[in-house]
């Protein structure tokens, strides 16, 4: 019988979502002794035009022969061409990307993640809580919000730091005190240096110079360091903010940004496409997601 | 789905035939031990030998791969150098476990590394005699409907093939004078006895209902702890779980040099590192958490998401766990709250 012909397809190489893209460092300059901002766009300008992002996503950044590690972005999508990070040195990668830099190249994908539910922020008054190095992803949010402020409803900072030599952005924010569209409360757990201005204290201590929350009409969204959860979210929730309406955005170990590799798993989602940002919610019924006693001692 | 019934002598000169599209692969038996490896022809293959140490994942995604080579100029991306391949004798067990990782690989983001493998890879199943560490009736995995290019259901006098693809129909347009569509009553009466029998040989009783539940109810026990005390965080039930699917991704340079490599290997979440993130702090420092975790994920979160365990009930953390921590003791220390010896 006569062979018949084999068509078995080999089709071409095609996109890959692991390629880093070249990004030039543009601007870098200390934001506190052990934390840099970064601006940074694609080297190919038509790449600038069209990167874009939600805020409260995040990015894979390459150093070449170091490594890759995920990073949230501190710049507003409604600020094109550029996007900004902040890093502490903390680490092999970090280190290594504290010494690069203007006009040196690193690598970038993304942005992954879920970032933040903007649609259905439309309209809503918007408490934002930062502690520390919270600030980075939620600034993001902040000028976001700022930039599109007839959208929203009243719109309240607040931001607690260890020192104000350590507090992200500080100039920033304290020029925002200035603004009447926005509620920038500023603190500092201790001052060293006896020219702080404004609250020392803990970040929670703000919440007494709140005033009136209409808490069904808000958007509570809260990042800092994993301890600062236990205290904050007990005042959102009596605000009366609903427990889907109170985000945060969470930090785990990831080497794709993509749910491929495993690593950001907290039980059935991935961190980095089920988050980064996630619910009060989420985090009562999904005990992993900011540590076990931690959800148990606030179910309440 | 086409079903072709070939006579049992005519398999070797199929195989022979196929090898023209790829190298031929299958299990073979060294020193008691099975795995995969090239061969010449069916002679050299064990088809009655039951699950081999790595399930095939390995060649969808190999233990090590470089993903790119890079250099000042930018990352150029390492594919393209992938042998075409046809994987002979493979259990239903690990074509399930094929289509879980085909879900996690392909959708969503595609993943280029697994996706030319998974094309330049042909899957020819072949049915298997269990042994006592079977569990696939317990994970509804004892048959197979998809995943597969060709499947073989050795009934004695013949084969039964199922053509699970275009691809494998185009195997079977290599010899098509050794397969035939005509098939009878006895065919029929053939396979339902062979599936009676298969059912007969599986000595491992296990039941994985309502397993979320009792995950969740069992979220604190004190069983994870006592679990813990006898793990060793070695990783082997990573290693050769079909659905395990974790990796790890490292820069490599030359010395002095700004030239390497991004290298992508397996990873195991019962590693300490696993969950520790830059500044030290570790989401699973405790080996108790990063048990659970791996329980968890197979047992209770993919069943919550997709209606079925991620266990396709092959029996390897059951055969390779040094400490007898598996997929069934773990279950029954949940549901009993006690752990065995």
């Amino acid at each position: 019988m006569k062979k018949m012909c084999v068509v078995l397809e080999d089709r071409e190489v095609r996109d890959n979502p692991f390629t880093p893209e070249i990004f030039r460092i543009v601007r870098r300059y200390p934001l506190t002794n052990d934390v840099n901002f970064y601006q940074a766009r694609p080297v190919d300008v038509e790449e600038a035009l069209k990167f874009d992002y939600k805020p409260g996503q995040f990015i894979m950044m390459s150093l070449m022969g170091e490594g890759e590690a995920p990073f949230c972005l501190s710049s507003t999508p409604s600020r094109p061409g550029m996007v900004e990070l902040c890093i502490r040195n903390v680490g092999t990668l970090t280190s290594s990307l504290h010494g690069i830099k203007e006009n040196e190249t690193v690598g970038i994908r993304g942005p992954y993640g879920n970032g933040f539910p903007i649609d259905k922020m439309l309209g809503k008054d918007i408490l934002i809580v930062a502690g520390g190095l919270g600030a980075a992803p939620l600034r993001s949010l902040l000028l976001y919000v700022l930039d599109n402020r007839d959208q929203f409803g009243k719109l309240t900072y607040l931001h607690g730091a260890r020192l104000p030599g350590e507090m992200l952005f500080r100039e920033e924010f304290v020029q925002l005190k200035d603004r009447e569209d926005l509620n920038c409360l500023l603190a500092v757990d201790k001052d060293d240096t006896g020219k702080w201005p404004y609250k020392v204290g803990v970040v929670t201590e703000l919440f007494k110079d709140l005033g009136p929350v209409d808490g069904k009409n808000t958007f509570g969204i809260v990042c800092g360091p994993p301890a600062m959860y236990r205290f904050v979210m007990p005042h959102m929730v009596k605000l009366g903010i609903p427990k889907h309406q109170i985000l945060m955005t969470l930090e785990r170990r990831m080497k794709c940004g993509v749910g491929k590799c495993g690593h950001c798993a907290i039980e059935y989602l991935y961190t980095c496409i089920d988050g980064p940002v996630f619910s009060y919610w989420d985090v009562l019924h999904m005990k992993e997601i900011i540590g076990r006693g931690v959800s148990d001692k606030t179910v309440a | 789905m086409m079903i072709l019934k070939m006579k049992k002598e005519d398999l070797s000169t199929f195989l022979d035939a196929v090898k023209e599209w790829g190298e031929l692969w299958g299990p073979t038996k060294k020193d008691g031990k099975v795995s995969f490896s090239k061969v010449d022809s069916l002679s050299q293959m064990d088809l009655k030998a039951t699950r081999t140490i790595i399930p095939p994942k390995k060649f969808l995604y190999p233990p090590r791969f470089t993903m790119f080579d890079f250099d000042e100029n930018g990352y150029v991306e390492r594919t393209g150098d992938v042998p075409k391949r046809i994987l002979f004798g493979i259990h239903p067990c690990d074509i399930h476990g094929v289509v879980i990782m085909d879900k996690l690989f392909l959708e969503t983001y595609n993943d280029p590394y697994y996706r030319e493998r998974r094309e330049k890879t042909l899957l020819l199943g072949h049915s298997c005699i269990p042994d006592d560490k079977c569990m696939c009736t317990a994970t509804g995995t004892d048959f197979i409907a998809e995943g597969f290019d060709l499947f073989f259901t050795d009934l004695k006098m013949s084969y039964l093939v199922w053509v699970g693809s275009t691809k494998g129909h185009d195997l079977i347009r290599l010899k098509p004078e050794l397969f035939s569509r005509a098939l009878d009553k006895n065919d029929i009466l053939n396979y339902t006895e062979y599936r009676k029998w298969k059912n007969t040989q599986y000595k491992t009783n296990l039941d994985f209902t309502g397993m979320p539940d009792i995950f969740e109810l069992g979220y604190s026990s004190p069983v994870w702890d006592k679990l813990a005390e006898k793990c060793l965080s070695c990783g082997q039930c990573s290693m050769v779980c079909p659905t395990c699917n974790c990796y790890n991704v490292v820069d490599e340079v030359e010395l002095g040099s700004i030239e390497g490599t991004r290298e992508r290997f397996w990873d195991s979440c019962m590693f300490r590192e696993y969950s520790l993130v830059a500044g030290g702090h570790n989401f699973r420092d405790k080996r108790a958490d990063r048990l659970r975790l791996w329980y968890t994920h197979k047992l209770q979160a993919y069943i919550g998401e997709f209606g079925k365990p991620a266990c396709v009930g092959c029996g390897r953390c059951v055969a390779t766990c040094p400490v007898d921590i598996n997929v069934v003791t773990v279950s029954q220390a949940l549901k009993e709250q006690e752990v065995g010896k």
